[in-house]
């Protein structure tokens, strides 16, 4: 009996874990990361540069975990770096939750 | 007689009041700045080192550029969504607009300026434009294999009214000559894996281009383009594991001096020498983030370079007679872009994220003033209107 609560514990932690979505201040700087920096390829609309267009309509038929790895990892044999260094898995599946809906401004 | 004399004065007087509020002007020191994020540019005066109009209307400005007119009054910028804008130094207004594509990475403009030449992501390929209306002159798609388009990077404009460019997803250099405006021919050459962006020489000569997907840098001579593109810097890596690159270097912008060009490495925290008179490696020098423009002053003896992201709030200054970094230094937040006034003495920075363009004096690298601009990119002055590849 504990030992399924132990269980069920621990997956309710791991899937809060991942859920929790970054505060507002940090969605800021992730919002501002990827216009600016992720915008020097991908462009500051998204609408696409040297990298592909990343508006929902592009990503409509894209995996969530396939672009969270994207842009966690980077693809390699392309120029898309990972950018594990400036965020968490988490953070990056936050991203790809925005870009799937609207990007924020 | 009477009414002669009044009439006259009449005129004279009309003449003054004319004169008094449009004073002539050149446009030798006079500038723009890129405001990427409002569709704005700021008009700059680079010896009162002071902004002196602002212009909005240009859409998405986000990593635009401008080249000018020979008489250096009329900007052209490419917009990054396929705006291209016309615009009076002197009048400060926009002369003539037109949308030319979907997806733009800037321009250039020929030798006799007549011509002006955009290049484009989507649909991938070149256009070129009557500089004085903005007509549409000619179009060359940038089809590297049947039914597929290459987006075009690192245009520029030779001798004889020919522009080069390479093909991101071709893998070549292109050469079109706009001889005949309205039917430009264009030779094919094999470059590399991935070329991110190019430059010509300054004297006309040699177009280089970068590449991303593997290590080198391929170079044509224009003088005699029958012996092909050829690969210089083969190998710079040596096979160790690249860093990552979190933004494109930028090839354009002189980065030849005294001999020698200083490049990018493309996955390495260094600037490349190579003596431009045999195109080996004479050099490496360390620096402190990837290079993303590596640009010399007019006259040569330094060279500046500022750096992709995280490191885009660094400036590191090479003097090339000492072959090393002799000043490194924090300007500011997101130095995206750096211009030198026409002989040098001072450099402008912007600094995206302050909001502020940066006025440095190279000599001393003493801070002389700044100007505020809405998260600014490129800065472009008029002095470029007289040099080959820019």
């Amino acid at each position: 009996m504990s030992g399924t609560r132990l269980v069920f514990a621990l997956f309710w932690l791991s899937t809060a874990a991942a859920a929790t979505p970054p505060d507002a201040v940090r969605q800021q700087e992730l919002v501002r990361l990827v216009r600016q920096d992720c915008g020097s390829c991908h462009g500051m609309t998204l609408q696409g540069g040297l990298g592909p267009a990343l508006l929902p309509a592009d990503l409509r038929d894209k995996s969530r975990d396939g672009l969270k790895a994207a842009i966690y990892e980077g693809r390699p044999g392309t120029p898309m770096p990972p950018w594990k260094q400036f965020m968490s898995e988490a953070e990056a599946a936050w991203i790809v939750d925005q870009l799937k809906s609207e990007f924020p401004r | 007689m009477k009414t002669l004399r009044a009439l006259t004065l009449i005129l004279a007087a009309a003449l003054l009041a004319a004169c008094g509020s449009t004073p002539l002007r050149g446009t030798g020191d006079l500038g723009l700045v890129i405001e990427r994020a409002s569709g704005h540019v700021t008009l700059v005066d680079t010896t009162a080192r002071q902004a002196y109009a602002r212009i909005g209307g240009l859409g998405d400005l986000s990593h635009a550029s401008a080249v000018y007119s020979r008489d250096g009054r009329y900007a052209f910028v490419f917009g990054r969504d396929g705006g291209l804008t016309k615009i009076d130094l002197l009048e400060a207004r926009i002369v003539k607009r037109v949308m030319q594509s979907g997806n733009a990475i800037g321009g250039s403009i020929s030798q006799d300026g007549r011509i002006v030449v955009a290049q484009n992501y989507t649909p991938g390929g070149i256009k070129a434009f009557d500089a004085e209306t903005l007509e549409l002159l000619a179009e060359v798609p940038a089809e590297y294999a049947p039914g597929k388009f290459s987006k075009v990077v690192g245009l520029a404009d030779a001798p004889g009214n020919k522009f080069a460019y390479a093909l991101f997803d071709g893998g070549e250099i292109r050469v079109t000559d706009f001889s005949n405006p309205r039917q430009p021919t264009t030779q094919r050459f094999p470059a590399g894996n991935q070329p991110y962006d190019g430059l010509v020489t300054p004297d006309g000569r040699y177009f280089l281009a970068g590449l991303f997907g593997e290590d080198g840098v391929a170079l044509l001579d224009l003088w005699q383009p029958e012996k092909g593109a050829r690969k210089i810097l083969e190998n710079y890596g040596r096979g160790q594991e690249k860093l990552p690159v979190f933004k494109m270097p930028h090839l354009r912008g002189w980065s030849v001096a005294q001999g020698k060009a200083y490049l990018p490495a493309i996955g390495r925290h260094e600037v490349l020498v190579v003596d431009v008179a045999t195109w080996k490696e004479v050099g490496r020098i360390p620096v402190r983030g990837q290079p993303v423009f590596v640009m010399a002053r007019p006259d040569g003896h330094q060279v500046w370079v500022n750096f992709a992201f995280p490191d885009n709030g660094k400036m590191d200054v090479i003097d090339t007679l000492a072959g090393k970094v002799v000043h490194a230094f924090e300007p500011g937040k997101g130095i995206l872009h750096m211009e030198f006034a026409p002989r040098g003495e001072t450099v402008w920075l912007s600094a995206r994220d302050d909001n502020k363009v940066l006025i440095y004096d190279t000599q001393r690298f003493t801070k002389l003033g700044e100007i505020a601009a809405d998260n600014p990119s490129g800065i472009f002055f008029t002095a470029r209107a007289a040099r080959i590849g820019f």
